[in-house]
């Protein structure tokens, strides 16, 4: 591993109880949820990652604890160019983390995203809508437990079926 | 027979008006410009110099609704842009034709899922399909052509 | 169908300045369906007379739900809609996806297979540059320009036909290398392309970089500074126009790129007219690529022999029996990548494209977060557009390039 790289991490480890993981030559850092954005501005002003390039959740569910990962992807624009991920884990229905947006102007639309297709609120955020999904959608699309709605095929022993509830123009 | 050979010579022909108004709306029937997603690109490759759209009477694309005739559904149309496909079918004065070009506005193409409409024609009527993943821009003119064939043989009443 | 409801002032009220609910500032719509906008954006303009006080970008008009779909086919299928995200860069996708697998599952691209990715991919490049300057020098009223540049590209789509027989969504870069050998007229062809296209740039040039009108409308238009490229997070020629010299091909250099010897194109100002220069001079410089690649393009296989992932040739399954097995089980099952994920990044002509795949174990994929640079890049629609009369805002949308696909996806 870089030097630099492995002084940040092991600060990370000592001031934040960050948790390594490296996988693939990639390095990943677990950090509790409410200390992630803190970590992330020691990131930015001592060591130098001051782009975050990335920030988007996965869903584990079923499991429960946790079930939501929020990942955040930060790079060094400078020599030497260096990539960190910062992990926090979040559980439960209603998820709720601080925002990003103060230490990094970009996270604005991602945590929009996020919001829109996880679920999960952004304390601080300035503009929290809906962002790729219709306004008056309902549900969070990118959960495991939502489904994927696609159209049933038509054979024919189902045809009738379909063609009853099948829309179509009025003109 | 008569008819003919008196009024050949004079450079008259004799048809019905039914024949003539659909030809004279074949002839310059002009697109909206209506580019939604890859199939937008390969319509504009349709437009350029090499496949020759110009040939058909259709270069001018227009923006406006209320200028055109012939909606070109290009690319995969989602559930959000769905009440503004209808809002901008519904400004077209008639006659107005639709064409639905590539899988996903057919039928939603790859993609089958909660966020795209199941081929535009849930919403718009649908007069010609092409197919394609994206459709060759010779595709899209043997559409267009299928269309001018297919509105030759329409009735007057039909746009009365 | 649902139907069209009204959004009232307050929700929007935190957006827009106090004169708007005044009726100081007019709220103008520019809406998904124009001609100007390449693809379906639409912005909330408030403006002041003719003026932008702030521009509020609305996406998701052409949101394919792409990522969820994803985890429902196995990674072979999935590969096809990644064709589609961004459709302007289709095989810089494919490369992308097929880059993050190979590292899931620690897969050997056989040395042949990366030259001629890169050449793909450079092509590609030079393919999205194209429909770049036309439809920009389209709205900006250079018209004839959009009918040379589509004249060019036929000729890359020609290449693309000839070796996988789809023009633009060609899945030709497979999991493990190729799907199958270039033919024999591939070299010819490239080499065809590459000796006539320096003239063409030329000719692009000598009509719009010293043009009085172009660069009255372009320069000093839609300014962005450095530290606000890194704050914002835009990666790309817009950064690249601001003076920094960032590219991912010498950063986190992938698919053999550290071997051939190429300039990073910058400018100063920031502005439009920087970002032109930024992206004809890449075009040059990926002319360059593909001629270095194809001068030591190496002869060998084209795909991995890990017939764990890829298929065995069809020869092979009337005589061998572990090829039948092979066979069989990636086509019903699909192959099955170890658990955990990685991010990778590759320069896309918008910028730095790049995903995050995660996988538990199985023959799909657990995650697939597609990182578009369109999406990052139009956040900064309101700083580039303050100030600016609305005629400037239709030349600002053009130099961002934007595809509303990366976008939305």
């Amino acid at each position: 591993m870089d030097e630099k790289l492995e002084q940040a991490v092991t600060a990370m480890e000592e001031r934040f109880a960050a948790r390594r993981d490296i996988f693939r030559d990639q390095v990943s850092l677990m950090i509790a949820p409410d200390r992630v954005i803190e970590a992330a501005r020691t990131l930015r002003d001592e060591f130098g990652f001051n782009m975050l390039s990335d920030e988007t959740a996965v869903d584990y569910w079923p499991q429960e604890e946790p079930r939501f990962h929020v990942i955040y992807v930060l790079r060094r624009m400078q020599p030497p160019y260096l990539l960190l991920m910062l992990r926090a884990p979040l559980n439960g229905n209603a998820p709720r983390i601080a925002t990003m947006e103060k230490v990094f102007p970009n996270a604005n639309w991602l945590e929009r995203e996020i919001w829109d297709m996880f679920g999960i609120y952004f304390d601080g955020h300035s503009d929290m809508r809906r962002i790729l999904m219709p306004y008056d959608w309902e549900g969070h699309p990118l959960r495991k437990d939502y489904p994927l709605g696609y159209e049933e095929v038509q054979f024919t022993f189902n045809f009738d079926e379909i063609d009853k509830r099948k829309s179509r123009p009025k003109e | 027979m008569g008819l003919e050979t008196k009024t050949g010579e004079m450079g008259i022909l004799t048809t019905t008006l039914e024949k003539v108004v659909n030809w004279s709306r074949t002839n310059s029937m002009w697109p909206m410009l209506f580019g939604l997603a890859c199939c937008a690109i390969e319509m504009m490759s349709a437009q350029a110099s090499n496949y020759d759209m110009s040939r058909f009477g259709m270069e001018l694309m227009r923006a406006s609704p209320r200028q055109s005739d012939l909606m070109i559904v290009a690319g995969r149309a989602s559930r959000k842009m769905a009440p503004v496909i209808r809002q901008l079918y519904d400004q077209m004065p008639y006659p107005k034709w639709v064409i639905a070009m590539g899988d996903c506005a057919s039928t939603s193409g790859v993609f089958n899922n909660y966020a795209l409409l199941q081929g535009v024609d849930e919403i718009v009527p649908v007069d010609v399909y092409v197919a394609g993943c994206p459709p060759r821009p010779e595709a899209l003119i043997h559409g267009v052509v299928s269309l001018h064939e297919k509105v030759r043989r329409e009735s007057l009443k039909k746009w009365a | 169908m649902t139907e069209i409801r009204e959004v009232s002032v307050s929700e929007l009220q935190h957006l827009v300045s106090e004169r708007a609910a005044m009726g100081e500032t007019m709220l103008l719509n520019m809406g998904p369906q124009h001609p100007s906008t390449h693809g379906v954006l639409r912005l909330l303009l408030e403006l002041d007379g003719e003026i932008v006080v702030n521009c509020i970008p609305d996406i998701g008009f052409l949101h394919t739900g792409v990522e969820k779909n994803m985890e429902a086919k196995t990674y072979q299928k999935a590969e096809v809609m990644t064709d589609r995200l961004d459709y302007l860069n289709p095989l810089g996708n494919n490369l992308l996806y097929c880059l993050a697998v190979e590292k899931l599952a620690e897969l050997d691209v056989p040395p042949r297979a990366q030259a001629i990715r890169v050449i793909l991919a450079e092509l590609t490049r030079i393919n999205s540059h194209l429909v770049w300057l036309g439809t920009s020098g389209l709205d900006l009223a250079a018209m004839s320009l959009f009918l040379y540049c589509m004249r060019e590209r036929e000729k890359i789509l020609d290449i693309f036909e000839m070796i996988s027989g789809a023009r633009m969504m060609t899945t030709y870069i497979r999991p493990g290398g190729l799907w199958r050998d270039v033919p024999a007229e591939f070299e010819s062809a490239v080499r065809d392309f590459i000796k006539i296209m320096p003239d063409k740039i030329d000719e692009y040039e000598a009509l719009l970089s010293n043009n009085e009108l172009f660069i009255d409308r372009t320069k000093g238009i839609g300014v962005i500074s450095t530290e606000d490229c890194i704050r914002y997070g835009i990666t790309g020629p817009i950064l690249r126009a601001t003076g920094m010299a960032y590219d991912m091909r010498k950063v986190a250099p992938y698919s053999g790129y550290e071997q051939y010897d190429f300039d990073v194109p910058t400018y100063q100002g920031g502005d439009i007219y920087a970002r032109y220069k930024v992206r004809v001079e890449e075009m040059r410089q990926s002319l360059r690529i593909i001629e270095q690649a194809l001068d030591r393009l190496p002869y060998g296989p084209v795909r991995s022999n890990n017939r764990k992932f890829v298929p065995p040739p069809r020869s092979e399954l009337g005589v061998s029996m572990e090829s039948l097995i092979h066979h069989f089980k990636l086509w019903t099952e699909g192959f099955s990548v170890p658990k955990g994920g990685v991010y990778v990044a590759v320069e896309s002509p918008r910028g730095e494209l790049a995903t995050y795949i995660e996988s538990d174990g199985g023959p799909k994929p657990w995650r697939v977060r597609w990182h578009g640079p369109s999406f990052v890049n139009l956040q900064i629609m309101p700083l580039l557009t303050k100030g600016h009369f609305v005629a400037d805002v239709v030349g600002i949308i053009g130099s961002i390039d934007i595809v509303l696909g990366d976008c939305d996806r």
